[in-house]
């Protein structure tokens, strides 16, 4: 890990992946609700976590704590999402992947997905599981509109729109799952290090 | 209540923001000058988080239906109480209507009604978000507006800010300044693009050189983070800004107040903070 100035009151650790960016988001998390750490903001992203609203000193405190260990953390919470899997860009994502749509589904059925991070609009989650080599190009063409809901493909990340809004990403489905309310106590439901599986609806 | 009679482009209802959501996606959002805000709501008595209105260069105009104690600061503009000029705290009596002109300096001015806006918030805060469309929708003709039952007595909290038709911007490297050639930033000016919002500062100048090629995956980004996109055009990002952006950010500029006020073609240097 190498920690990196961000401004006068951020900090953005650089960790070695995306497991031990979720080691750090908890620790981290743990280590303020416990007092010890002072931050606006704990935000992870990809291969970071960055710190926004922290004291001086902050950096030092960091760097004093052992790193976390990956291996040793609990499981997040699991949320199912039923999905039905009928998206305009299915076949396309199907024939990328080189097998039938049905293999397709079933690729989407059968990984454990877990939230890396959020970030494009509130309640849009990262969700990491699919392998680096099923990595699909977002579209050349954002569409205008994607309908809230909808299940979508960029890069090995799924992704599930809570509004909707223009986007690049390939459709492979939808569902019907709340994932953002403001009048809820947690107002997203795939926050980071939420683990998911998309069931086929029924 | 408060009448819209007049919008104007874009005025919106902004307090302090709702800072501590950026993991969930939720941008900080908030006014985008900040002092000229606190210093509206302290002439009227509100506590600093207290909602007021935004306006964008034209100003808006208000009718009351009861009577209330308004501030109006940030951008210079003569401020009219049923068409007579007025300024400092003003006593607006039932029925009247207020006139905040255009900007003659600065962009946006900030109206403080005692009470406070007292729109529903949404996630602590009634600020609208122009990004994520959280928060109040943009004030239209027609629309009204609820007011909180004033509380304090009016302070006044320092003084009105000056607008410079240039501006020096200190800026502390990082956290992706290795992406760059070193100290290109400090070197020539940017000017202020007209496609600048409360999202994002737009600037024009010569472009940066990346010094390394590839892809930054997505990280976290914070408020005053100047992005630096494929075109090598600096972006400084505001209010509204994303939580997390897939470009390099060269630096982080530490107070975006100026930028509030700063009009497009306004010219920009950077100054490096240690």
């Amino acid at each position: 890990m190498r920690i990196r100035r961000a401004g006068a009151a951020g900090l953005l650790i650089e960790c070695r992946d995306s497991e031990q960016v979720e080691a750090w988001r908890r620790e981290l998390w743990r280590r303020r609700e416990a007092g010890e750490l002072t931050a606006t903001d704990i935000v992870p992203g990809a291969g970071t976590v960055l710190l926004d609203g922290v004291p001086p000193g902050t950096a030092e405190l960091l760097e004093s704590w052992p790193e976390p260990d990956p291996a040793t953390i609990a499981e997040g919470p699991l949320v199912e999402v039923p999905t039905i899997f009928d998206g305009e860009d299915l076949a396309d994502v199907a024939e990328l992947w080189r097998v039938s749509a049905e293999e397709a589904i079933a690729r989407l059925r059968d990984t454990d997905f877990i939230v890396a991070f959020c970030g494009f609009a509130p309640g849009f989650g990262y969700l990491r599981g699919l392998p680096e080599e099923w990595a699909v190009p977002r579209l050349a063409a954002p569409r205008p509109r994607v309908p809230a809901g909808s299940v979508a493909l960029a890069g090995a990340y799924c992704g599930i729109y809570p509004t909707a809004s223009p986007g690049g990403w390939r459709l492979v489905g939808r569902t019907t799952l709340d994932l953002f309310d403001v009048r809820r106590e947690a107002p997203a439901t795939l926050s980071p290090g939420v683990r998911v599986k998309l069931v086929p609806a029924t | 209540m408060i009448t819209v009679t007049r919008s104007g482009p874009l005025t919106t209802v902004q307090d302090l923001g709702r800072p501590g959501y950026a993991h969930l996606g939720v941008p900080r959002s908030g006014a985008l000058d900040v002092p000229a805000l606190r210093r509206a709501n302290a002439l009227v008595g509100n506590p600093p988080d207290a909602a007021g209105l935004e306006t964008t260069l034209m100003g808006c105009a208000l009718r009351f239906s009861a009577a209330a104690r308004v501030a109006v600061t940030g951008a210079e503009a003569v401020v009219k109480l049923d068409k007579v000029p007025v300024d400092g705290v003003i006593d607006v009596p039932a029925g009247s209507v207020l006139d905040v002109g255009r900007a003659i300096k600065g962009v946006r001015s900030y109206i403080a009604v005692a009470g406070g806006i007292d729109v529903e918030p949404v996630l602590g805060s009634r600020s609208t978000d122009t990004l994520s469309g959280l928060g109040p929708a943009k004030l239209t003709d027609g629309a009204t507006l609820p007011v909180g039952s004033a509380r304090g007595a009016s302070l006044d909290e320092g003084s009105p800010a000056d607008y410079p038709e240039e501006l020096e911007l200190g800026v502390r490297l990082g956290p992706r300044d290795d992406w760059f050639a070193q100290r290109e930033l400090f070197v020539t000016p940017y000017r202020i693009s007209p496609m600048s919002n409360r999202i994002g500062c737009r600037l024009a100048g010569s472009a940066l050189t990346r010094t390394r090629i590839g892809e930054l995956p997505s990280e976290g980004v914070l408020l005053g983070a100047v992005q630096v996109p494929a075109d090598g055009q600096p972006l400084i990002f505001l209010a509204d800004h994303p939580t997390t952006g897939g470009y390099p950010v060269i630096g982080v500029v530490d107070d975006v107040t100026p930028l509030a006020q700063a009009r497009p073609g306004t010219t920009v240097r950077f100054r490096a903070l240690h």
